[in-house]
């Protein structure tokens, strides 16, 4: 950018960058939107692709808006959220994975 | 009678670093209180994943959720993500009327918004299905209400720094807060993906 502030030489948002991120997560919210409103698929094949397009289209926000990458400045951004993404499919996934497995066990 | 003591100027070492400026650590310990939303979020939506079939006889989520009405409340909330994106770089490029312009613009469709998510559970509550009719609609209204609510902190918040910006310019510390918001709204647009993911989509399979 042609006139950073000095204090803030790490801020790294272009209006490319934000263009490019716009762009796919309005098609990655598309197709999933469509297909299940309007698309003649199967229940699994329609839960697994708008499952798997959910996770791409949130890796495009944290790269093109919350800026993180593995660079020296975003690299302890990023490891937290690693981190937290870690608790996050802990807490979730064993949740779900204990209540329906013993919910099952008891039928 | 006092004594005047006078410390040689050196005595104290003060606190200074070299390559970290503060507002690159406040940028950080605010992603690091958002990683700490985040775990909020998650264990409310592992309640919305264990009381997904407990609608006691009452309305599920077929019957309830409109998908055109959440894909229009979807689409505001992604335009505000690239506008306030866009008065991020008019702030740090000292542009002072471009960088109120966004943040106006980007309120408008944070305020649309909420204003469709009242309107929603307004409906819902008027059918009868409000979060006391079963477990599986009190963690809908948790959930979504929870989100809605940030929506809300982060519109007050934005009043703010339009002020802020308007009567200060665009000065070191003000960038910095309009940093830790912009973290923040996107932060938001995130939890949105996994909400319309989870909780609409998935719903209408």
């Amino acid at each position: 950018m042609a006139h950073s502030h000095d204090s803030h030489s790490t801020y790294h948002g272009t209006v490319k960058g934000y263009l490019t991120g716009f762009v796919l997560s309005i098609i990655l919210t598309a197709i999933p939107f469509w297909m299940v409103m309007e698309g003649d698929f199967s229940t699994s094949v329609k839960f697994w692709t708008i499952s798997i397009l959910a996770v791409v289209q949130i890796i495009v926000h944290l790269k093109y808006f919350l800026h993180l990458d593995f660079t020296h400045e975003g690299k302890p951004n990023t490891l937290a959220f690693l981190f937290s993404a870690l608790i996050i499919v802990l807490v979730v996934g064993l949740s779900l994975w204990i209540i329906y497995e013993s919910n099952a066990m008891m039928m | 009678m006092t004594t005047q003591v006078t410390y040689p100027a050196n005595a104290y070492p003060v606190p200074e670093e070299e390559h970290h400026d503060p507002g690159e650590n406040t940028l950080f310990g605010f992603w690091l209180y958002l990683m700490t939303d985040c775990l909020l979020f998650a264990s409310v939506f592992a309640t919305w994943g264990v009381l997904y079939f407990a609608t006691d006889g009452g309305p599920g989520p077929k019957e309830l959720f409109e998908l055109d009405y959440v894909a229009i409340e979807t689409a505001a909330l992604l335009v505000s993500s690239i506008t306030y994106g866009f008065a991020m770089i008019s702030a740090h490029a000292g542009r002072k009327g471009g960088a109120l312009f966004w943040l106006a613009v980007t309120f408008v469709c944070g305020l649309v918004f909420i204003g469709m998510e009242i309107n929603e559970f307004h409906h819902l509550i008027a059918e009868g299905a409000g979060p006391q009719r079963s477990a599986f609609l009190t963690a809908f209204f948790s959930l979504v209400g929870m989100h809605g609510l940030h929506v809300t902190a982060g519109l007050l918040w934005m009043i703010v720094m339009m002020i802020e910006v308007s009567k200060r310019g665009l000065g070191g510390k003000t960038l910095t807060r309009l940093g830790c918001l912009s973290m923040f709204w996107h932060f938001l647009d995130v939890v949105w993906i996994c909400v319309f993911t989870t909780v609409y989509l998935m719903g209408a399979l």
